[in-house]
C-alpha cells in the first residue's frame, strides 16, 4: 500500500507542479486554461494542497529576488566569469555565507546609481537612455542587458527605443518593459507605481496571467495583491513629473499626502498629528527641500498650530 | 469598498470562501512544515511514507479549515497527524517501535515571540541560499533565471539554449525539489536559534 500511495503522490506533484509552472510562466495563459486549473484543484483537497505547497515554495523564492544586490558590485566576485554557466558552476564552492548569495545572483558589468534624502540626479546610459533619479533611490543597470532593477524609490526613464532589444526595468516581481517610451517608475516597500509619459510599455506582475499594454496617460498601481489602472489627467502627470524640476505640486491635496510627500525628500519630518487634520487640504506649488513653505502656509492659512521639535514638526488643529 | 455593516455578536462558524482558506493555508500551514516533518519522522519508521503522509494531513487540515478556523494552527496540524498516524497503525497492523505521542510538542504554543526583523530577514535569505544550493544545476539555473531575474520564459529558452517547453520541465522539477529543499533548509537552520 505504502507503494502504491507514494506513486500517487508523486504523481499528484508531478500534475500540480506542470500547472503551476504553466500558471506563471506561460504567455498564452488564458480563462480556459484557467478553468480547467480550477476544476482539477476543485477534484481533491489533495490535488488543492500539493498545489499550494508548491506555490508556497515558489513564491518564497522571490525574495530573492530583492537579494538581488549591489554589494557584489564593490567587491567584484571571483565566480562570475561572464559566462553564466560557470557562474552556477563556481556557486557551491564560492557561496558559503551570505555575501556569497549576493556574488552569485549578480551580473557582471553591473552598474550601481543612488541618490540620497532629498537629491535628484540624472544618468545616460550606454545605450544612450536617460535616466533621472528621485530622492532615496537605488537603482541597478545592466547595460548589456538592457535591464534595471530599482530595489526602492522612484525614476524617470527616457528610453532609446531598439526594437529588437527592448529595455526591461524590474521592480519586485513588476516589471515594464519599454516599447520606446518616457515613463516613471515609483517602489516604496511593497507598493508599485508606473507612469507613462510618452509611448507605451508592457507590464507585467509576476503571477498575472496576461500582459497589459499601458498607453501614454495609463498609470498603473501594485501591491502584493491587487493590480489597479486609476485613471489620470495629463495635470496629474504634470504633477508627478515635479520632481524632476524640484517642486512638489498640490491641488487640493490632502495635509496628509502632502506632509508624506515632504517626507521623502526630507530628513526633518512632518508630522500631522489627527486624521482630520490630515483630511484638511491645500494647493500650491512648493520647492521639495523647503517643508518650511508649506508649515508657513498650514499656520497661517488654515490656522494650525505647529510644535517644533529636534527632528520633526507636528501640525494639529 | 464600502465598509461592513458591524456583525453581532454568537455569529457561527462561517465556511471559509475558497480564496481565504488557501491564503490561510499558505500563511499558517506551509510555514509549519519542517516541523510537522520532525514529528511525522519522530513517530513513523517508513520514511518513504512520509510525503503521502504529509500531503493527507494538509488535505485534512485544509478541509476542516474551510469548515472553520482552528485558533492554534500548530497544534491543529499536529494532532491531525497524530490522528492519522494512529489510523494508519490500527489499520495495517503494526506498531512502530516509538509510541505515537510527542504530547510534550503538541502542547507547544504557536505563538512564539517574534524575533527581530532583520534577524528573520537574513536567516530566511540562508535558507533559501541552502535550499536552492541543492537543486540540480540545469533547475537551478532555470530558477534563478525567472525568480531571481525576473526574465520571460523565452528568454530563459534563449539564455540556456533549450526550448520553451523544457524550460517548463525544468522549472517544474525545480519547484518541486524546492520545496522539499526548502524544507529541509528550515530544518538544518531554522531549529538552531530555539
Amino acid at each position: 500500500m505504502s507503494a502504491a500511495s507514494e506513486m500517487r503522490h508523486d504523481e499528484i506533484e508531478a500534475r500540480a507542479a506542470d500547472w503551476l509552472v504553466a500558471r506563471r510562466v506561460r504567455e498564452d495563459w488564458d480563462e480556459e486554461k484557467q478553468s480547467a486549473l480550477d476544476a482539477w484543484l476543485e477534484q481533491s483537497p489533495l490535488n488543492r494542497v500539493t498545489y499550494l505547497r508548491l506555490e508556497g515554495a515558489w513564491n518564497r523564492t522571490h525574495r530573492l529576488r530583492a537579494m538581488h544586490q549591489p554589494e557584489a558590485n564593490e567587491k567584484p566576485a571571483k565566480a562570475a566569469s561572464p559566462r553564466l554557466r560557470n557562474m552556477f558552476a563556481g556557486f557551491a564552492v564560492a557561496a558559503i555565507g551570505l555575501a556569497g548569495l549576493g556574488v552569485y545572483l549578480s551580473l557582471p558589468r553591473e552598474q550601481t546609481y543612488a541618490t540620497a534624502l532629498g537629491e535628484h540626479r540624472a544618468v545616460t546610459l550606454a545605450d544612450g537612455s536617460r535616466v533621472e533619479l528621485n530622492t532615496d533611490t537605488l537603482l541597478r543597470v545592466n547595460a548589456a542587458r538592457k535591464t534595471a532593477w530599482l530595489d526602492h524609490g522612484e525614476a524617470f526613464f527616457e528610453v532609446h527605443h531598439d526594437a529588437a532589444h527592448p529595455f526591461v526595468v524590474m521592480a519586485g516581481d513588476k516589471r515594464i518593459t519599454d516599447v520606446g517610451t518616457k515613463f516613471i517608475v515609483r517602489r516604496e516597500g511593497d507598493r508599485f507605481e508606473a507612469d507613462v509619459v510618452e509611448g507605451r510599455v508592457q507590464f507585467d506582475a509576476d503571477d498575472a496571467h496576461k500582459h497589459t499594454l499601458l498607453k501614454q496617460g495609463d498609470t498603473v498601481i501594485a501591491d502584493a495583491n491587487s493590480v489597479v489602472m486609476p485613471k489620470k489627467s495629463s495635470t496629474d502627470l504634470a504633477r508627478e513629473l515635479g520632481w524632476r524640476r524640484g517642486v512638489l505640486i498640490f491641488d487640493a491635496t490632502p495635509l496628509g499626502d502632502a506632509a508624506a510627500e515632504f517626507n521623502r525628500y526630507n530628513a526633518d519630518k512632518i508630522i500631522i498629528a489627527d486624521d482630520a487634520t490630515a483630511r484638511l487640504s491645500l494647493g500650491g506649488t512648493f520647492r521639495t527641500n523647503d517643508g518650511e513653505a508649506f508649515i508657513r502656509l498650514a499656520q497661517q492659512v488654515l490656522g494650525l498650530r505647529v510644535k517644533r521639535y529636534p527632528n520633526e514638526t507636528v501640525i494639529s488643529r | 469598498m464600502a465598509d461592513r455593516p458591524e456583525t453581532g455578536q454568537g455569529i457561527g462558524p462561517v465556511p471559509l470562501p475558497g480564496d481565504a482558506a488557501d491564503a490561510w493555508f499558505m500563511r499558517e500551514v506551509l510555514p509549519l512544515e519542517a516541523a510537522l516533518m520532525q514529528f511525522l519522522r519522530r513517530n513513523w519508521r517508513n520514511e518513504s511514507d512520509l510525503p503521502d503522509i504529509r500531503q493527507e494531513v494538509y488535505a485534512r487540515v485544509y478541509e476542516s479549515a474551510r469548515k472553520q478556523l482552528p485558533d492554534f494552527p500548530k497544534s491543529f496540524l499536529l494532532a491531525t497527524a497524530r490522528h492519522l498516524l494512529i489510523n494508519r497503525v490500527r489499520r495495517e497492523r503494526i506498531v512502530p517501535i516509538e509510541a505515537i505521542g510527542d504530547l510534550e510538542m503538541l502542547g507547544v504554543p504557536s505563538d512564539e515571540a517574534s524575533p527581530d526583523r532583520a534577524v528573520m530577514a537574513r536567516e530566511e535569505l540562508r535558507r533559501l541560499q541552502a535550499a536552492i544550493d541543492r537543486l540540480p544545476q540545469r533547475c537551478r539555473e532555470a530558477i534563478v533565471l525567472r525568480q531571481v531575474e525576473g526574465f520571460s520564459q523565452r528568454e530563459i529558452a534563449q539564455r540556456m539554449g533549450i526550448t520553451e517547453k523544457t524550460v517548463e520541465r525544468h522549472l517544474s522539477l525545480g519547484v518541486r525539489a524546492l520545496a522539499d529543499m526548502l524544507t529541509l533548509a528550515d530544518t538544518l537552520y531554522g531549529e538552531e536559534k530555539s
